[in-house]
C-alpha cells in the first residue's frame, strides 16, 4: 500500500541553499599541546530551503561538533559555513539551537521560556505567539507550570515551541529526542514532521538513531566514527506520511547500516570501517 | 501497521487551527507538591517531640540551679520574669528593633554592594583577577577586629556596628555571588546567546536568576553571622541593643536573669530570620534549583 504523497517535499532548489557546509575540518587542541585530536575531516553538506536533513552517526564522531560549528558556537579549523549565503561568525535568532543538554530555564514558566525570544515585538503580539506556540506544541493548560513539573517530553515541547516562536530560519536540533521513552519519542517525532509541515523551516536534526533518522529526513547524511567523513548522503524515498513496513524503508536502513559497517542481518560486523578506534568504538 | 505511522498519519489530518495533534497530557504533576497535605502524624510529631525535648531541657536547668544553689544564676522562671520586666520597662522592644536596625542596614548595604559586584566579578576574569587576592586577604579578618577601627571612625552610634555588619558580609557575599555566577550551566548561556540578548538582558534575563537560589542560600547563611556580628558589636560599640543588655545587666548589678533573658531573645529572633529567609527559598523563581528540599 503506497499512499501518494500528501503534500510535495517543499524542497524549492531556488538559488542559495540556506545552509552550506563547505569543506569543514575540526581538531580539538591538546591540553599539554602534542597532539590535536582530529574530529571532523573535509565535511560537504548543503541544504536547501526548507528541507528536512538528519545528521546520523556513533556516539563521540563529532555530531555535536559539527552543530556547534554550523551554528556558530564553534570555529572550525578548517573550512566555512554560509547561511543564505552569509559566513556564519556567531550565533543568531535566525538560527535556533535545540540543545543535547535541554536549555530550557527552570526559573521561568512555560509562557515566559516560549516567549524567551520575542523581545522586541508588542505585548499583544507576544501574548499571541505563545500560544499559538504553546497550542502547536502540544502544552495548552501547562502555560503557568515551571520546568520541574513538566516531564521529558514535555520539557523538549517546550523547548522546541520557545525555538519556534523565535521565528528562527533554521532549526539546528542536538537528539533532542534522546532522552525520551520509546512512544514518546514516536509522538514527538510526527509531531515534529507536522509542525515542520505548518512552519515550513529549514531543519537539521542530530542524532544517533537511524530509524529516527528515516522516519523524519528528506536526507540524511551518514558520517563515520572519528575522525568522522561523510560516509553516505542519501535520500529517503517515501512519501509522507511513511509506511515504517514498506521496502523501502528497509532497504533505506540498510544502506545506512552498510555504511557504517554493520548489518541487521549478520550482526554488527567486526571491521567497523578504516577508523575504528583501539577500543573497538564505531 | 506501526504506532508511528498512525501517529504521523493523525498528525497529517491536523489543521493548524486545531490544538495540534497532541492533547494536553494529563499529568497532575503541576499540582504536586504544592498542595500535597503532609500526614497529620508527621505534624504532630514535628510538634510533640521537640516539645518534649524542650520542656526536659527546662526542667534539667531549672533542677540544677537549684541542685547547685547558685544565688546569681537564673532558672528559667526567673528568667520568664526577667523578660516581663524588660517589657514593661519599654526596653525589651527598644533593644531588639535597635538590634534588628543595624542588622538590616549593614546587611542591606553589603547586599547593594556585594551582589552587583559579585555578578561582575563572576562574569569578568580581569575583574576577578584583580579583585579575588584583595578580597580574599580581608575575608579572615574577623568583625570584631575591626571594633577598635570603626569605634576610631564613628564613635559611639548606630554607624559602627552598621559597618561592623556590612564589613562582616560583603566579602562573602561577593565571593559566593561569583561562585554562584560562575557555575551557571553553560547550555544557559548558548542558548540566550543565540537568542540574541544584549549584555544587560543576559545579566538580567539569564546569569541573575540562573545564580539566585545560589546566592540565597548564602545570603540566608549570612544573615545568621550578621545577627552574630551585631550581638557582638554591640556588647563594645554602643549603648543599646540586645548585646548591649547583656553587658549592661552584668555590669550594672550582675543581674544574670536579664542576661539570659537577652540570650533568649537573641536565640529566638536568630530562629525567626533564618525561617524568614527559608520563605525566600520557596519562590517559584528559586525552588527549582533546590530539588524536593523543601517541597
Ligand atoms: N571542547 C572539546 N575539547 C576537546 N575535545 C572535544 C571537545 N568537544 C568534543 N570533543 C571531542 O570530540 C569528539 C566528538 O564529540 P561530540 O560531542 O561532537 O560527539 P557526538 O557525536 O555529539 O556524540 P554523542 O552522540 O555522544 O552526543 C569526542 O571524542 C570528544 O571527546
Ligand atoms: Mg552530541
Amino acid at each position: 500500500m503506497i499512499e501518494p504523497p500528501t503534500q510535495s517535499l517543499p524542497t524549492e532548489r531556488t538559488g542559495t541553499p540556506a545552509v552550506l557546509v563547505r569543506d569543514v575540518w575540526m581538531d580539538f587542541p591538546h591540553k599539554q599541546g602534542s597532539q590535536a585530536t582530529p574530529v571532523l575531516e573535509q565535511i560537504n553538506v548543503e541544504i536547501p530551503r526548507g528541507e528536512f536533513v538528519c545528521v546520523v552517526g556513533p556516539s563521540g564522531c563529532g555530531k555535536t561538533t559539527l552543530l556547534n560549528i554550523i551554528a556558530g558556537f564553534l570555529k572550525a579549523s578548517r573550512g566555512e559555513v554560509l547561511v543564505e549565503g552569509e559566513s556564519v561568525h556567531g550565533p543568531d535568532p535566525r538560527r535556533i539551537v535545540i540543545f543535547q543538554e535541554g536549555s530550557v530555564f527552570p526559573w521561568l514558566t512555560v509562557s515566559a521560556n516560549v516567549g524567551f525570544g520575542l523581545n522586541h515585538v508588542s505585548a499583544a503580539e507576544r501574548e499571541r505567539v505563545i500560544q499559538h506556540y504553546i497550542d502547536m506544541v502540544g502544552l495548552t493548560g501547562f502555560e503557568s507550570a515551571y520546568l520541574r513539573q513538566l516531564s521529558g517530553g514535555m520539557r523538549q515541547r517546550v523547548e522546541i515551541a520557545r525555538a519556534l516562536a523565535a521565528n528562527p530560519e533554521v532549526l539546528y536540533m542536538d537528539e533532542p529526542f534522546g532522552a525520551l521513552d520509546y512512544f514518546t519519542r514516536f509522538k514527538m517525532r510526527a509531531d515534529l514532521v507536522r509542525i515542520w509541515q505548518q512552519e515550513k523551516k529549514t531543519i537539521l536534526f542530530v542524532t544517533h538513531d537511524i530509524d529516527e533518522a528515516i522516519q523524519l529526513a528528506d536526507r540524511v547524511v551518514v558520517l563515520s566514527s572519528r575522525p568522522s567523513t561523510i560516509r553516505l548522503i542519501m535520500s529517503v524515498p517515501l512519501p509522507r506520511p511513511r509506511d515504517l513496513n514498506s521496502p523501502i524503508y528497509l532497504e533505506t536502513r540498510d544502506r545506512i547500516l552498510n555504511a557504517l559497517g554493520m548489518s541487521l542481518r549478520n550482526g554488527i560486523n567486526a571491521s567497523c570501517g578504516s577508523h575504528s578506534d583501539a577500543s573497538g568504538n564505531c | 501497521m506501526t504506532p508511528a505511522v498512525s501517529g504521523e498519519q493523525a498528525a497529517l489530518k491536523n489543521d493548524p487551527g486545531e490544538r495540534g495533534g497532541v492533547s494536553p497530557p494529563v499529568v497532575s504533576i503541576v499540582h504536586r507538591g504544592a498542595d500535597a497535605a503532609p500526614l497529620a502524624g508527621i505534624t504532630a510529631r514535628a510538634i510533640v517531640l521537640p516539645s518534649l525535648v524542650a520542656v526536659m531541657f527546662l526542667l534539667f536547668w531549672d533542677g540544677a540551679v537549684r541542685l547547685s544553689g547558685s544565688q546569681l544564676f537564673p532558672k528559667p522562671l526567673d528568667v520568664l520574669w526577667g523578660l516581663v520586666e524588660l517589657a514593661k520597662k519599654g526596653l525589651l522592644v527598644k533593644y531588639v528593633v535597635a538590634s534588628l536596625f543595624r542588622v538590616t542596614w549593614g546587611f542591606t548595604l553589603a547586599v547593594i554592594v556585594g551582589i552587583p559586584f559579585g555578578l561582575l566579578m563572576g562574569s569578568n576574569k580581569l575583574v576577578q583577577e584583580a579583585f579575588n587576592p584583595l578580597i580574599q586577604g580581608f575575608r579572615p579578618i574577623s568583625p570584631i577586629a575591626w571594633i577598635p577601627v570603626s569605634i576610631l571612625w564613628f564613635g559611639v552610634s548606630d554607624a559602627a556596628p552598621v559597618f561592623l555588619i556590612f564589613l562582616a558580609r560583603v566579602f562573602p557575599i561577593t565571593v559566593s555571588t561569583a561562585a554562584a555566577v560562575k557555575s551557571v550551566q553553560s547550555v544557559y548561556l548558548r542558548a540566550a546567546d543565540n537568542f540574541g540578548l544584549t549584555k544587560f538582558q543576559l545579566f538580567s534575563q539569564v546569569i541573575f536568576p540562573a545564580s539566585l537560589p545560589q546566592i540565597i542560600t548564602g545570603l540566608r547563611i549570612g544573615l545568621g553571622i550578621a545577627w552574630l556580628v551585631v550581638v557582638a558589636a554591640e556588647m563594645i560599640a554602643v549603648n543599646s541593643g540586645l548585646g548591649y543588655l547583656i553587658i549592661d545587666a552584668r555590669n550594672a548589678g550582675k543581674r544574670y536573669d536579664l542576661v539570659v533573658a537577652g540570650m533568649v531573645l537573641i536565640g529566638v529572633i536568630g530562629w525567626l530570620l533564618d525561617l524568614l529567609m527559608r520563605q525566600v527559598e520557596r519562590f517559584q523563581t528559586v525552588k527549582w534549583a533546590y530539588g524536593t528540599l523543601h517541597d
